[in-house]
């Protein structure tokens, strides 16, 4: 069974991406589950999903210290939910910053370099900036399915299964663009 | 927000096409879609929420009336019941006892019908939930509470097992998507044959999970037609006396039942140890504790006394393993039998494998330790059009007392422009009984603020009230034109119904005159000048007053241009971070607006003292 543990900030698309890995693993046969909360944490607040696959998946909830992996979509997120991640698991980590009220109304500060307080806490750290590579793609929205890309290297599931999910997942009009922005993510990673 | 934002322009829409190396596609092989193989009534695997599965067994089971108000963790269930709409009527009520009593009717004439809601909005529908206990169900009757441990989005956490307890009525729990809809389907049958209204109780975690489900074709079950029977559906008191008898009798008869249902079910372990557990904690106990033995239990009321006295009998320790109340605990005890629960699983909360463990000294991983960090609440949303009324009411320090809805968060900082929240409709006559209590020395301080389709679910009461027993209160209803907060639903006030239709739009203004309020003001919060003076001049006024502010929810509408700041007009003096606006922050001293963000209302033109922001 593999647990994934997926955060950010509302807004950010993490439903699709949950949503996209959900399929994935369940076109590629296995047993699958996904739980997220909607209601107030859609207005701009904390968001986290959790997406469970394997031969048979019984809570659709990870405990803390149960997550394999845990795909943050903001630094500040991955630091505020690293208690979900085993202490040997991988933690993937979009280099973005997305400062929250409390700190644009000067109320508290954006902790410094997040980064490297992963590396010392975690064993396995992959950090891209996959913002940049959707904006270099053409648009930031994408960049959920850039981060999408990034955990397929990590994943046990085909490429091919990975890009007819994002086909009869996403907006017709944006298939090709989050297909190329799958296709940035997953050969991003390689070269780490 | 950040400078990446800025570059998109600089690039070529294009530009990706260049780094683009793809496999051929395989186009429409398999469908995700749920609706259009589904309609056509195919057996297929879906990935399914909880709350869709509801629709959807609700769907195969031949229902043809489902009523709701929305509310989390409920809402999406009529939202997915509205694909079916050729085949069950389906509407959003105004409150969730005019739901009751709508399906109530279509019971009476034989129709399977279905009413969800959150679990505080049995509380509101309790009164007709209680008769149709006693009045039963000649139609099939499912009624959907969605309870919330945690309170992701609640006010409180009540177990609506109790409910059926007290209402006397069947009580089904699934554990699963696939559970949910099977559930709903049994629950027709079962609410038929023994006429019962059958409670089907789901959580945040079953509602908004997804799991596998198996869909079966829909089997049609036309009303049994409408047969005059006052002992049965006019309860007097001489008449509910005899049907008390017979709900007594139907519980004894429900209670066999329960002891033969094969889905409360003992999964024989290791006997050491027996574990009884429902609904969602029997995943949870399925993971932690995969050697033990488990009894299931889905039929939760009238519980199985047989199976549940066979099952203690062959484990040496018992335990139950339950969210929030000792529902089933308490029964059990009842029964004579020594059983371990709440002394070891929390009572608060929502459960999770690791708080499980925790509860049975297991041994968990070494968690990773985090430093304090910034908190990240939810936030008005830029452009809100909330945010003006809620700075007036900060800047004229007034009490509010407020209401249930997304504007609940301008009781947040900076704006801490709301003092109470009890529940639906309730601002109204808090802010009269305030003014009772208190007499002068509140007066003219204090305001209720309540949303527009919050004032049709329960605030029109509240506001006769006031008229009729000679209040001054002052009512602010901010009416953006929809159900903001559980995800923008229809209402009254909108003109459309669930089912896509137009209908007569309810005029908050004819209604506020109609109940006798003859100082009515409609005002644009986003003109802040207007919007604090009206306010100002009716909480003065002693007279009962209504303030519409109108303006639809800005998710809703086209942004406007983005304003910006002059960074030489600047000078630092954080006057527009009292509008708690995410678009706007703070930057080398000087504000910033985030272009992407900002909606162009113009609240911090208007506040900004320096002009500096155009």
């Amino acid at each position: 069974m593999t647990k994934i543990v997926i955060c950010g900030v509302g807004g950010q698309g993490i439903i699709l991406a949950s949503d996209v890995l959900s399929l994935v693993a369940m076109d590629e046969g296995y047993d699958v589950k996904k739980s997220e909360v909607h209601g107030m944490s859609q207005r701009g607040g904390s968001v986290i999903s959790n997406c469970i696959f394997g031969k048979k998946v019984y809570s659709p909830l990870i405990g803390q210290g149960e997550g394999d992996i845990l795909l943050a979509f903001e630094k500040l997120e991955a630091l505020r939910r690293l208690p979900y991640l085993k202490k040997k698991g991988l933690l993937i980590v979009n280099d973005y910053e997305w400062p929250p009220s409390t700190v644009a109304s000067g109320k508290a500060v954006y902790p410094i370099d997040i980064i490297q307080t992963l590396k010392d806490k975690t064993e396995n750290l992959v950090h891209v900036n996959c913002v940049k590579i959707a904006l270099k793609l053409g648009n930031i929205r994408c960049t959920n399915i850039v981060l999408s890309g990034v955990i397929a290297k990590y994943l046990p599931f085909k490429q091919e299964t990975w890009l007819s999910v994002i086909d009869r997942r996403v907006p017709k009009k944006t298939v090709e663009i989050n297909q190329a922005a799958f296709c940035e993510g997953f050969s991003n990673v390689a070269c780490l | 927000m950040s400078d990446e934002r800025e570059e998109i322009e600089d690039f070529s829409p294009f530009a990706f096409r260049k780094s683009l190396s793809l496999p051929r596609q395989r186009r429409g092989v398999v469908r995700f879609c749920t609706l259009p193989n589904i309609l056509m009534g195919e057996s297929m695997k879906v990935f399914m929420a909880g709350n869709e599965a509801v629709a959807r067994g609700a769907y195969e089971a031949g229902c043809r009336v489902a009523c709701a108000y929305p509310g989390t963790p409920s809402s999406e269930i009529l939202e997915n019941i509205v694909k079916y709409k050729d085949k069950i009527y389906c509407e959003w009520s105004v409150n969730e006892k005019v739901s009751l009593e709508v399906a109530s009717g279509s019971v009476f004439a034989g129709a399977r019908s279905l009413v969800a809601m959150k679990h505080v909005g049995l509380n509101v529908a309790a009164d007709p939930l209680f008769s149709m206990g006693y009045i039963g169900a000649t139609g099939g009757f499912v009624i959907v509470t969605a309870d919330d441990p945690g309170m992701h989005s609640s006010q409180n956490e009540q177990d609506n097992r109790n409910y059926a307890r007290a209402a006397k009525i069947a009580l089904l729990e699934p554990s699963d998507s696939e559970e949910v809809r099977l559930l709903t389907k049994i629950g027709f049958d079962i609410s038929e044959e023994f006429d019962t209204p059958v409670l089907l109780r789901l959580t945040t975690r079953i509602s908004h999970s997804y799991g596998i489900v198996n869909t079966e074709e829909r089997k049609e079950h036309p009303p049994k037609g409408y047969n005059k029977d006052i002992k049965k559906r006019l309860i007097l008191p001489a008449h509910a006396r005899v049907r008390h008898k017979i709900v007594e009798e139907r519980l004894k008869k429900l209670k066999e039942y329960s002891n033969k249902f094969s889905l409360n079910r003992i999964e024989w372990g290791k006997k050491d140890m027996g574990i009884i557990t429902s609904g969602i904690s029997y995943q949870y106990v399925k993971e932690v504790f995969p050697w033990a033995s488990i009894l299931k239990l889905t039929l939760t009321w009238p519980l199985p006394d047989k199976i549940i006295k066979n099952f203690a009998n062959n484990v040496k320790e018992l335990f139950v393993v339950e969210e929030n109340d000792p529902f089933l605990e308490t029964e059990i005890k009842a029964m004579g039998i020594k059983v371990i629960g709440k002394e070891r699983v929390p009572i608060t909360g929502e459960l999770d494998t690791y708080k499980l463990r925790k509860a049975f000294e297991i041994p968990t991983e070494e968690l990773l330790d985090i430093p304090d960090i910034p908190s990240r609440p939810p936030v008005l949303c830029a452009g809100c059009s909330h945010r003006g009324v809620f700075y007036a009411i900060s800047k004229l320090k007034l009490i509010a007392t407020g209401d249930i809805g997304c504007y609940t968060l301008g009781a947040l900082p900076p704006l801490n422009a709301m003092d109470t929240c009890v529940c639906m409709g309730a601002s109204i006559g808090n802010a009269f009984g305030l003014e009772l209590a208190l007499g002068d020395k509140i007066n003219n301080k204090t305001v209720a603020v309540i949303g527009d389709s919050t004032f049709f679910h329960s605030g029109i009461t509240g506001l006769i009230d006031i008229i009729y027993n000679k209040g001054t209160s002052t009512i602010i209803i901010l009416d953006n034109a929809t159900t903001a907060m559980t995800g923008h639903q229809d209402h009254p006030g909108t003109g459309i119904t669930l089912m896509g239709e137009p209908t007569k739009k309810i005029d908050l203004q004819n209604v506020v005159r109609g109940c006798g309020v003859e100082h009515v003001y409609v005002i644009d919060p986003y003109n802040l000048k207007e919007t604090i003076e009206v306010i100002k001049r009716e909480v003065e006024r002693r007279e009962v007053s209504v303030i519409i502010a109108r303006r639809p929810c800005a998710l809703r509408i086209k942004p406007d241009k983005p304003f910006r700041v002059i960074p030489d007009k600047c000078t630092g003096c954080k006057l527009c971070l009292r509008l708690g606006c995410p678009a706007i922050s703070i930057k080398d001293d000087k504000a910033v607006i985030d272009k992407f963000l900002c909606t162009g209302c113009s609240i911090c033109a208007e506040v900004c003292i320096k002009d500096a922001i155009v």
